[in-house]
């Protein structure tokens, strides 16, 4: 019994709050539109985060430290260094570029220089030594990284020295500047997307409590017929509810068009990353905060005005 | 049974709304409050209502101070009182069917029984045409009379009308004192303020008058000061 009567009150406030939502016009729409304003501006924090943070990453990769080893160096105590400097937890990739590879390369990127080949040949022998391509995982790692190479006294099995220099030390400035700019841009741009949500749901939050003002009155009548205070929030609540969420949707449509035309312009300007692409492969997270954003701050806003009202 | 004893109440500690009022109200009376703007009348409902509370003194309703109860019993309370404005107060986003079942509804009745009372009770004022119309859609005499039946569809045992002809015409004005006297005399407790002398002489039963938050007169066989 006690039940159904539940049932019978939650068929009612649903209906209740379909209804309001559906007959209040222009006040639901006026409220739409502000969310939709605050959820394009939660789903611009996401995908500026995407750029942001893909944009970071490629700055990251071009980050490395090359170990260069004396042409005198076994290939096998350089593997051996390479399986000890991969087992260390602050590296990302170690990638080794045998004596051979180094001067493929070096023959192509100089196969328009004929004097340094001609000078190459007449050599006779290959003069470069191999190489350890080190990628740390974050770039404030490459010091303490080059400085275990530089200190650990790294010998072959026959205890010679086999590094003959470490290209950190002369990139230190330019890499502690990067790792600067990059963390600094990381709370940057952390900062100012949580600044923006807040001031768009703090606007939103507004306007839902200016619709429910206009309906002061009204909570005050269903007090006074001896509604309760749960059975008057409930409507409200649910307006609020399905205010955020045909705002969510709209907004996820809208962002269909507005990303497939600058998709294009993000690719070229931010290394590579085309955000219509970003928002097709992650559509259902993106849905999901949208959504989920969407009917919490309507449903939230609408309790916390409603509740103001019901001081009878 | 209403009482009133010795019921004060001052706002911000310097105006005094209600000095001392007490008075008793029976079952079945038809009592009308009369007084000037400012005399306290509207204070002296919503107290009854519990909209507000008193600084001093007490309000019973069939010997409970009211005051006392906690929401879901004042709520309890509500439901056993009618109440009817001068503006109406419609819910204007629904219908009259829906503005009446609202009350219903709070009170905890059936789909069933909202179905089969509301047009009944339309009846009884009659707006059975208006049903489906919205607030915006009707006349004020209408709107007044869709005010009624959502105060009467609950059979309470007490109506507060305050005020209900103050935005009428003379010919709605008669006819909503024809509705109250007729749920007054189906046993209902009517308690209507007003300003209106008309109105007064037309219903000739037990008056209380109001000046300065004081009853200056009660007067069993209608005479009042104004």
């Amino acid at each position: 019994m006690e039940q159904s009567a539940f049932k019978t009150k939650l068929k009612r406030i649903l209906k209740s709050g379909f209804f309001s939502f559906w007959r209040s016009g222009f006040v639901s729409v006026a409220s739409m539109l502000v969310m939709i304003v605050t959820l394009s501006v939660i789903a611009g924090v996401v995908f500026t985060g995407a750029i942001l943070g893909a944009t970071l990453e490629e700055l990251r990769n071009k980050v490395d430290v090359n170990v260069y080893f004396l042409t005198t160096a076994e290939e096998t105590d350089i593997l051996g260094l390479k399986s000890r400097i991969e087992a260390m937890p602050e590296v990302a990739k170690v990638e080794y570029v045998s004596r051979e590879k180094a001067l493929e390369a070096f023959k192509e990127r100089h196969e328009s220089d004929a004097i340094t080949l001609q000078a190459l040949e007449e050599l006779g022998d290959n003069p470069l030594g191999a190489a350890l391509n080190i990628k740390a995982k974050e770039p404030s790692q490459y010091e303490s990284l080059a400085n275990f190479l530089n200190e650990e006294n790294i010998l072959s099995n026959q205890g010679s020295r086999i590094i003959d220099k470490i290209n950190y030390f002369e990139n230190k400035v330019a890499i502690e500047k990067l790792d600067r700019i990059i963390d600094s841009a990381d709370r940057l741009g952390f900062g100012l997307s949580l600044a923006l949500v807040v001031i768009s749901i703090i606007i939103t939050l507004n306007t839902i409590r200016l619709a429910i003002y206009i309906s002061r009155e009204e909570i005050s009548v269903m007090q006074l017929v001896g509604a309760s205070k749960n059975y008057i929030k409930g409507p409200f609540v649910i307006t609020g509810f399905l205010v955020g969420l045909s705002s969510s949707l709209i907004t996820l449509i809208l962002l269909f068009p507005v990303l497939y035309w600058i998709g294009g312009l993000t690719e070229n300007f931010f290394i590579g990353l085309n955000v219509f692409d970003y928002y097709i492969q992650n559509f259902i997270q993106i849905f999901l905060i949208i959504i989920a954003s969407g009917t919490a701050i309507g449903a939230f806003s609408s309790l916390l005005a409603v509740r103001k009202y019901l001081k009878l | 049974m209403i009482t009133f004893d010795k019921v004060s109440k001052k706002y911000n500690d310097e105006y005094e709304a209600l000095k001392e009022v007490s008075f008793v109200i029976g079952p079945n009376e038809f009592v009308s409050i009369v007084g000037p703007s400012g005399a306290g009348k509207t204070t002296l409902l919503k107290m009854l209502l519990a909209e507000d509370k008193p600084t001093g003194g007490t309000v019973l309703l069939q010997g409970v101070n009211i005051h006392t109860l906690s929401d879901r019993e004042i709520n309890d309370v509500r439901r056993k009182i009618g109440s009817v404005f001068q503006d109406f107060r419609l819910l204007p986003q629904k219908n009259v069917f829906e503005n009446i079942a609202f009350a219903m509804e709070a009170a905890g009745k059936s789909d069933e029984e909202i179905d089969s009372d509301v047009p009944h009770v339309l009846e009884l004022v009659d707006l059975g045409s208006k049903i489906w119309s919205f607030p915006h859609e009707l006349s004020g005499g209408e709107k007044q009379r869709v005010a009624i039946a959502r105060a009467i569809v609950n059979q309470p045992d007490i109506i507060i009308a305050d005020e209900p002809t103050g935005n009428l015409d003379p010919v709605n004005t008669y006819d909503i004192v024809e509705i109250l006297k007729r749920i007054n005399d189906l046993g209902t407790t009517v308690i209507l303020t007003t300003h209106n002398k008309g109105v007064i002489d037309s219903v000739g039963k037990r008056v209380i008058t109001m000046q300065g938050g004081k009853v200056i007169r009660d007067d069993p066989t209608g005479k009042y000061i104004l």
